[in-house]
């Protein structure tokens, strides 16, 4: 079983664990002292009613007075148990929710903070299962832990001590015969491990399976291949109720195993019981002890099977520790340096000078690119698909830092500024965009949430989002779902750029942001942008011509470089790639 | 609920045989404190240690049978319960695929897959601890009275007292927090959904520099979160406290009743013991079954959050409907064509005729949210139309007794570029099962994809990732381009399907389309004048309206809106040029 610890989860997950608890030490100390109290109480109650037997003898021998008083103390007993439980419980519950409260909190932090070269690479899918799922897993065990493991642990200890009180012999035999049970338990885990194994294997193939077929939904539609997909999954799903049969099966066979030696146990302690009962002598045990041995051969051997038990659902919530532990170990961006500047209110000046970067270190991307903006300018990136214009964005908003080179706003390198400033003074909306679960309203006051009604109606305005907002449900009350739900494509990016507007800063990114609106909406926004723009620097990725016609400066780029720059008429001139772009729009079809 | 124990119907001999021979263990178990009590009573009693002896061996023997019957009834639950999440899974899935897009788009995928795998997972265990536990426990219970009654009915009458207090304790706490756990799954999915939002839209956040915004939105939802868990945590711990003082203070009073009939010589001691362990097998019974409520109630939730996704209507149109429409002359034709997605919500579409003829191409041009992928979509019967028809081949699309029948002409290139796991070809061979690969690269070359494809590791073998994560959008949208065109299809139908195209590439595109040696009848959703300027027809639409129709030429001079459109791409000077 150590074994599989070590291969589940890395060392040092225990301690981080452990460090995890000790904000709690105060809780975790009195759940482990209530649930000694709550051990002891517990196993002192059969003595009580014990004894309580051995008064009542037969016909005009019962002793009703020290029945009473025997049950005075019993019912303090019982009260007190019942409070200790609940109140462990309480503590328990305390603690585990907290850690898992702040587990999340250290992980959600810490992903503030990670580069995008991390969250690029990684599926959001599978962070978020670590941030949910696995915390969720860990805290079941981690609850089950507290209130079984301790429980179990002093239950046995406190079981043995009171058996040895009562009578050593028959203790022995308690003893000598439990161990099989944890045999008996140990063997088959070890047998159905790999069983369910293979049940998480197939159950992954079927889930990347429906991953497909339910995110492709019009896909699948459109091609008639339903009936295709559902036999595929249904082929899987046979597969799957046949590993899961196993599975399921043979490791419920524990349970009756574990508890036929139970019995074992049981008949053993009747059966010695019995013959020293009848025996008499130094040896001798009362009918109300064996009645009390009988209880506590039931409960020594219960802890045994819920410990057994506990120790797996441990492990796999160890697991899942390291998993998230994992996310929170992931690097983070490099800190501003400790002189950044601040940049305040900057004129607009943008240079790249010989910037060259890659994603990959043997895919070399851009190279040496160099590029002088002065402060006010237009500058169109244009270029075929996957030419790396998405990457000068990343690369300017400091989502990626240059591999050599530097990028200067007003003479300054980017890296020597705080990221904050930086991306204050920068306004983008993306190609994909990005709403907020919340109402129309937050969603525009993202970037100033003390927004007053009056600014809020004027960006929408500006952007054109005004009038179709009035027509929502809820006006500006309206809520919009994760993504943006039930919106338009268009409508969402009216949203984003509203949420620009609402403070638009000195420097301004626009990737293809008005590709899916319709083109009447586009002029009114056209002329919205272009007051935006004015006096401020602006590099907008676009494919239509009419805005790269305007532009100061366009950037033609080709394979991760800048092949051409200039002006519309002046690289129409020259009669390159730009030319070529440019006539094949006209092309005779 | 019922619905999803109905899916148990096809296990009813083992839901029916699990439980039983879980009541035969039961049943020998239930005999130990006889056995026990005689042991006190006749064997210490008298001194009879082979009495004794045989008693144990016959409580070992008891133990034997109660083994086997208990492993079998572990084999027929577990069958049956493996067996139910396995139908359920398939028809849950089923039930998805045919549920319409609106739908699935509400839903996600991601909630839609929760439901399918961990939804169900969670069924299928408390299925299985159901059928072992749910019925052993009563039995037990209803058991250790009966035999209690059979020692002494007059101690026994406790027992008649504790059982339905100790059921009010349970049910009620259950019933209690049964909507509790519900709000705790509720707020689950809020930190969920703030956490999945927070990393998709990473560059937002950080542009925007909200960083500290989004921990304070995140920490608090989490708060709540956790007050909750420990509202309902402290809540449902009352349960093993409040059933052992029950069952303790009822073996207290049992030992007083008994006292008080062994003094009058109605009882012996050894049947005080008996009834004590019997009130004890009912407390071990108890505690089993209130560990184990958390789980069902659990399992209630999931059983409820896959319901909604059963109620869901399946969105599809039922092909029962008799097809109107007088035949048609042409390739595709609407007549008057009306559609809402809702009855009571307002048309998408508005009274649209146009038709296209065989080989020709009709562009279809408006604003966002005008119908126009609304409009193609009628094509291919995604959805029915509400007033008037549609016809291909001369045929209304609901006469097509099979839909896939209709679907086999069309080849539709969707807005999104979705493609699958697995190899290019396999993406390829989507549209058309029977393709070869020089099929296949005839389909690529026309999509302009080819060069792309051979420039890969494996050619036509290289192999996507899971949505394509491995290509460009403008490289997966002219995979998709050539997934249509592998079937050669009668009508080809591109939804705005060039958007991450470049001019060139775009107009190369069409160039090759209309080279196609089958002539499909093409339809070009855009929203890009010089995308559809060549078309034999453009219709243009404006919320849901049809404004104008005509060729390009024509509708520069007869329609405004589509004039106003080519204006703001290309300048008047293009206009008049």
């Amino acid at each position: 079983m150590s074994n599989k610890i070590k291969n589940r989860a890395p060392k040092g997950t225990m301690r981080r664990v452990l460090t995890y608890l000790a904000g709690y030490r105060i809780y975790l100390a009195l759940s482990l002292l209530l649930s000694l109290a709550t051990v002891a109480l517990t196993l002192w109650l059969p003595v009580l009613v014990g004894n309580a037997i051995d008064l009542i003898v037969g016909k005009d021998a019962v002793d009703f007075d020290g029945i009473f008083k025997i049950f005075k103390t019993a019912v303090l007993v019982i009260a007190a148990t019942a409070i200790f439980q609940w109140l462990m419980n309480v503590c328990n519950n305390k603690m585990t929710f907290g850690i898992v409260r702040n587990i999340r909190n250290d992980a959600f932090r810490h992903l503030q903070k990670v580069p995008f070269s991390y969250l690029d690479t990684k599926k959001t899918g599978d962070i978020v299962s670590r941030l949910i799922a696995d915390v969720d897993q860990f805290s079941d065990g981690l609850l089950l832990g507290f209130t079984q493991l301790f429980t179990g642990v002093m239950t046995i200890v406190g079981t043995l001590v009171f058996m040895l009180l009562i009578h050593p012999g028959i203790t022995l035999v308690v003893v000598l015969v439990t161990p099989l049970s944890l045999f008996v338990a140990a063997f088959i885990a070890k047998r159905t491990y790999h069983m369910f194994k293979k049940q998480s294997e197939i159950r992954g193939k079927e889930t990347a399976l429906m991953e497909e077929a339910i995110g492709s939904h019009k896909v699948v539609y459109a091609f008639s291949q339903q009936e295709e997909m559902l036999s595929r999954f249904g082929e899987l799903n046979e597969q799957l109720r046949d590993a899961s049969l196993q599975a399921t099966f043979f490791s419920s066979i524990t349970n009756p195993s574990t508890r036929f030696v139970n019995s074992l146990v049981y008949a053993g302690v009747a059966l010695t019981g019995a013959m020293l009962a009848m025996g008499g002598g130094g040896a001798a045990i009362t009918v109300g002890e064996l009645s009390c041995f009988l209880a506590y051969a039931n409960q020594y051997t219960k802890p045994f099977n819920e410990i057994s038990g506990v120790v797996t659902e441990l492990q796999s919530a160890l697991a899942c520790a390291a998993r998230i532990f994992e996310v929170l170990d992931a690097p983070t961006e490099t800190p501003d340096k400790e002189n950044a500047t601040v940049l305040t209110a900057p004129e607009g000046a943008v240079e790249f000078r010989d910037v060259s970067f890659s994603y990959l270190p043997e895919k070399p991307l851009i190279q040496h690119m160099s590029l002088q903006v002065s402060p006010g300018q237009r500058v169109a990136i244009v270029g075929p698909t996957g030419c790396g214009k998405t990457t000068v964005i990343n690369l300017l908003m400091r989502f990626y830092d240059v591999g050599e080179g530097a990028i200067l706003i007003d003479g300054t390198d980017i890296r020597d500024m705080t990221r904050e400033s930086l991306r204050r003074s920068i306004g983008m909306v993306l190609q994909d965009t990005v709403l907020f679960s919340g109402t129309v309203r937050e969603n525009i006051a993202f970037a100033k949430p003390d927004a007053t009604e009056a600014e809020i109606v004027a960006a929408a305005k500006s952007a054109h989002a005004h009038s179709f907002i009035k027509r929502l449900p809820k006006g500006y009350d309206t809520l919009i779902g994760e993504g943006g739900g039930a919106l338009s494509q268009g409508q969402k990016q009216l949203l984003c750029i509203s949420r620009l507007m609402l403070s638009p800063p000195p420097l301004l990114i626009l990737d293809e942001a008005t590709s899916s609106i319709d083109t009447r909406t586009e002029i009114r926004i056209q002329k919205a942008f272009t007051t935006l723009m004015q006096g401020r620097t602006s590099f907008v990725v676009a494919h239509r011509l009419s805005t790269i016609r305007e532009s100061d400066l366009i950037l033609v780029m080709r394979d991760g470089n800048i092949v051409e720059q200039g002006t519309h008429d002046t690289l129409l001139e020259t009669n390159g790639f730009y030319a070529t772009l440019y006539n094949s729009q006209f092309a005779k079809v | 609920m019922r619905r999803i124990i109905r899916f148990i119907k096809s296990y009813r001999k083992e839901a029916v045989m699990g439980p039983l021979f879980k009541m035969l263990e039961a049943l020998f178990e239930l005999f130990i404190p006889l056995v026990v009590a005689d042991i006190i009573d006749i064997g210490i009693k008298n001194g009879d240690s082979a009495y004794i002896l045989r008693r144990c061996a016959l409580m070992v023997g008891l133990g034997v049978v109660g083994l086997i019957c208990s492993i079998t009834a572990q084999y027929f639950s577990a069958k049956a319960a493996v067996g139910l999440a396995t139908d359920l899974r398939f028809a849950l899935f089923a039930h998805i695929g045919e549920l319409s897009h609106e739908n699935t788009d509400r839903f996600g995928t991601a909630t839609l897959l929760s439901r399918v795998t961990a939804d169900v997972n969670q069924i299928q265990t408390a299925t299985n601890l159901v059928l072992r536990l749910f019925l052993r426990s009563p039995f037990i219970v209803f058991g250790a009275m009966i035999m209690a009654f059979t020692v002494s009915p007059s101690a026994a009458l406790t027992f008649v007292v504790t059982i339905p207090a100790l059921s009010i304790v349970i049910f009620g706490i259950m019933l209690i927090s049964i909507p509790m756990f519900r709000r705790v799954q509720a707020k689950l999915d809020a930190v969920l959904g703030r956490t999945r939002e927070n990393l998709s839209g990473a560059r937002v956040v950080r542009a925007f520099v909200r960083e500290g915004e989004s921990i304070a939105d995140f920490t608090a939802t989490n708060a709540e979160l956790t007050h909750l868990q420990r509202f309902t945590g402290r809540f449902s711990a009352l349960l093993n406290p409040l059933t052992y003082v029950i069952i303790n203070v009822s073996i207290l009073v049992i030992i007083w009743r008994g006292g008080v009939q062994v003094s009058l010589g109605n009882l012996t001691q050894g049947e005080v013991v008996a009834l004590y362990n019997y009130m004890s097998q009912i407390l071990i019974e108890l505690i089993k079954l209130a560990n184990f409520i958390i789980l069902i109630t659990k399992a209630c939730a999931s059983g409820s959050r896959i319901n909604t996704v059963f109620d869901t209507q399946t969105g599809l149109p039922t092909y029962k409907d008799t097809a109107t429409a007088q035949d048609s002359t042409h390739a595709v034709e609407f007549r008057s064509v009306s559609l809402s997605y809702h009855k009571n919500a307002d048309h998408a579409l508005t009274n649209i005729s146009f038709y296209a003829n065989a080989g020709e191409t009709v562009g279809i041009i408006g604003g966002t949210g005008s119908g126009k992928s609304s409009l193609v979509s009628l094509i291919p019967r995604l959805y029915d139309v509400t007033e008037g028809s549609v016809t291909v081949d001369g045929r209304d699309v609901r006469a097509f007794a099979d839909p896939q029948e209709l679907r086999a002409k069309i080849g539709v290139v969707p807005q999104k570029a979705e493609l699958f796991a697995g190899t290019v070809r396999d993406n390829l061979r989507f549209g058309n099962e029977n393709a070869t690969d020089e099929d296949c690269r005839e389909a690529l070359r026309a999509a302009q994809a080819l060069s792309f494809v051979e420039s890969k590791e494996g050619g036509l073998d290289f192999m996507l990732e899971q949505q394509a994560r491995n290509l460009s959008g403008g490289q997966k949208q002219r995979l998709t381009i050539a997934r249509a065109l592998v079937r050669k299809p009668e009508i080809l139908i591109l939804d705005d399907s060039a958007s991450a195209l470049d001019y060139a590439t775009d107009a190369a595109l069409r160039a090759a389309i209309a080279a196609l040696p089958y002539h499909p009848t093409v339809f070009i959703v855009s929203q890009r004048t010089a995308s559809i300027r060549h078309a034999d027809r453009i219709v243009v639409l404006d919320d849901g309206a049809m404004v104008g129709l005509g060729t390009h030429k024509e509708l520069l001079n007869s329609c405004a809106i589509y004039r106003e459109i080519h204006e703001s791409q290309f300048g008047s000077e293009e206009v008049l040029a």
